[in-house]
């Protein structure tokens, strides 16, 4: 078969998906990320490396996940829903899938520890979780606001052995924790690994990171099949970062699929941002006039993040995947509604890719058509802030 | 070879070691005058560092710096206006983060910086690999780019950042943000890895925060760059005098 274009290939030499991507970073750091491509690229062509870490997810992180009909949802919205649970693989989201490459990636590269940034806790529940397995040390940064919001969370990485330190510079949150993990990376890069959480930052974590994602994906599509259903009409993902949202865009990337990522309103890079260069990366960024990085706003910590990985952006520009905002207002409806007719609790951050699809049924997505929705965590970690939001307690 | 370089090369050839110290535009309304009294106490160029709200490369001293101008409302056009005001007879070079000027626009910022008599610019998350379509318009405009060498560089990568460099090779004394100095360093092997690509004036910046450990950096390159201490004198309200003897306190130790 020949395709005028494929989409979600590897980057090109500079790391550069289209007109996005790339390696921004302090020359300190360079040395450290032309390893990591080398020692990247060397593991993922390895048998044996791609051996070990499919048996670590299976045996260690519950792989694969099934997917789940939404026969209620399905119902109610007159289209047919299909879940992929990554909710149910250990540690409650899709992060681990990354980690555990990572941190496999860590040892092979004679490093002792690991560093990494999170906003929800989620990415940094799994770092810890994956360092402990492999009595890899871990320092986990946090922004302070998150912290309090996700208070529970930095216990549990506390109990996994890992140290959070809280950031207190600029807006207190997952950006500034990135900063952070930067700033640290810079002073002990030659024995530490930095973790990054998403498909973002310099040349190669967008790509390594969408790789270590791609399983969702890969599983997804052979699943759907077992169901019945050859291509979904729409495979849809809420964007933070990105990661889940690649990893299953990337089962999907050159099938007739519409890929929808979501994006919370408050942090939409795409429809509200511009180009421009953070962490390591040129992608769509929210700021200011002149430059300076805007805060992003949700409900959810996992999609404050005023940008959006290269590729995502990439996907965009060249019309491949859609890009939508939804507002915190919707946000919990949609993690009620799917409590109360599936049985699941997501994250606040998969309730968005819900809401989006309870809204546009119908409209965008047209009756009876097939939608895998990626529901990336499990809810647990927000169910005390959900409930002061329901109920002002 | 750029303006910026020849005046340079020329400081080394009197026999002087350049002191080079930074500030944070728009950290006062009177920022400029703390430039002026940097350069009457002995200042053979300075650093205008423009404020990113992102600063990864530095440690809290100036990213606070950076929040207090922004919340001033600094920007390029407000750092120009305020330049053209002022009257110093030693380069000026800029530093700040990449997104600055992809935002404003590389042709338009360049145009920017040069208008308002800045001579280069340091641009740290601007890898080597990255540099090319900056530096391509920078060349029309006679601005140097000037690259960092860290302790992590590979001897054959800090031949390429000599020798890309224009004006001169900022030499980065730790691995570290700016503001730390809690180690030894490794400036020796960094300069040396520098010397072995050009011949271009090496100065040594990142954790030199004391007239002492000035004093032991001028000694392995051409030129010292002290930052964050100076900041943040200014941070905790330091006038022009106190600038002037703190400046005058690093050039008697280097000289």
């Amino acid at each position: 078969m020949t395709e005028a274009k494929t989409f979600m290939q590897a980057p090109d030499e500079r790391g550069r998906f289209g007109e996005f991507g790339g390696r921004f970073v302090p020359e300190a750091l360079m040395p450290a990320c032309l390893e990591l491509e080398i020692a990247f690229k060397d593991a993922w062509s390895d048998p044996a490396f791609i051996e070990e870490y499919n048996t670590v997810l299976r045996q260690f992180a519950g792989r694969p996940t099934p997917v789940t009909p939404l026969l209620r949802l399905s119902e109610k919205l007159g289209i047919n829903v299909y879940a992929k649970r990554e909710d149910l693989a250990h540690t409650g989201s899709h992060k681990i899938n990354n980690v555990v490459g990572q941190t496999l990636l860590t040892k092979r590269m004679g490093k002792t520890r690991v560093i990494a940034e999170t906003g929800a806790g989620q990415h940094g529940v799994a770092t810890a979780t994956a360092a402990a397995r492999l009595g890899l040390e871990c320092t986990v940064y946090m922004g302070e606001v998150d912290t309090i919001r996700q208070s529970l969370n930095v216990f549990r990485m506390e109990l996994l052995g890992a140290t959070v330190v809280p950031v207190t510079s600029g807006s207190r949150t997952l950006k500034d924790a990135v900063n952070e993990a930067m700033r640290e990376w810079v002073t002990c890069v030659t024995d530490t690994h930095y973790c990054l959480g998403s498909v973002m930052g310099p040349h190669p974590f967008p790509w390594m990171v969408r790789e270590m994602q791609s399983i969702i994906g890969h599983e997804s599509s052979r699943q759907l099949i077992e169901l019945g259903v050859a291509t979904p009409d729409f495979v849809v993902a809420c964007v933070g970062g990105g990661s889940n949202a690649a990893g299953i865009f990337s089962g999907f990337a050159n099938t007739s699929a519409r890929l929808i990522g979501v994006e919370a309103a408050g942090g939409a890079a795409v429809k509200n941002g511009s180009p421009g260069v953070l962490h390591g990366m040129r992608s769509m960024l929210i700021q200011s006039e002149f430059g300076q990085i805007e805060e992003a706003h949700s409900i959810s910590a996992g999609l404050d993040y005023p940008g959006i990985g290269p590729e995502h952006a990439h996907l965009a520009d060249a019309g491949r995947a859609e890009y939508y905002p939804i507002g915190d207002e919707v946000v919990l409806d949609a993690l009620q509604l799917l409590s109360e007719l599936e049985g699941i609790i997501p994250a606040l951050e998969t309730a968005h890719a819900v809401a989006w699809i309870t809204r546009e049924a119908g409209k965008t997505i047209p009756k009876g058509s097939s939608v895998l929705l990626n529901l990336s965590g499990r809810g647990d970690k927000d169910v005390a802030q959900v409930r002061s939001l329901l109920r002002g307690e | 070879m750029k303006p910026l370089e020849t005046k340079l090369r020329a400081v080394r050839e009197s026999g002087r070691k350049a002191l080079v110290p930074y500030f944070m535009a728009g950290l006062t309304p009177d920022w400029t005058q703390h430039v002026e009294a940097a350069v009457h106490a002995g200042a053979d160029a300075v650093e205008i560092g423009i404020p990113f709200s992102d600063p990864i490369m530095d440690g809290v001293v100036i990213q606070e710096a950076a929040l207090t101008s922004l919340s001033r409302g600094t920007n390029l056009d407000s750092i120009a206006a305020d330049l053209a005001k002022m009257s110093v007879d030693v380069p000026l070079i800029t530093m700040t983060y990449f997104n600055i000027f992809h935002h404003y626009g590389l042709e338009r910022s360049i145009g920017k910086l040069t208008e308002s008599g800045i001579e280069g610019a340091i641009v740290p998350d601007l890898s080597l690999e990255e540099s090319g379509p900056w530096t391509e318009i920078s060349n029309s405009h006679d601005l140097a780019n000037i690259f960092l060498v860290a302790p992590s560089t590979s001897p054959d990568r800090a031949k390429l950042l000599a020798q890309a460099s224009e004006g001169f090779c900022y030499a980065s004394a730790r691995m570290a943000v700016t503001g730390k100095s809690s180690d030894e360093g490794g400036a020796q092997s960094v300069v040396a890895g520098i010397r072995a690509g050009s011949d271009i004036p090496t100065y040594v910046g990142i954790g030199i925060s004391t007239p002492e450990q000035a004093q032991a950096a001028s000694l392995l390159g051409d030129g010292v760059i002290v930052g964050s201490a100076l900041v943040q004198l200014l941070l905790d309200g330091a006038g022009p005098s106190k600038v002037e003897e703190f400046i005058s306190s690093f050039r008697r130790a280097i000289d």
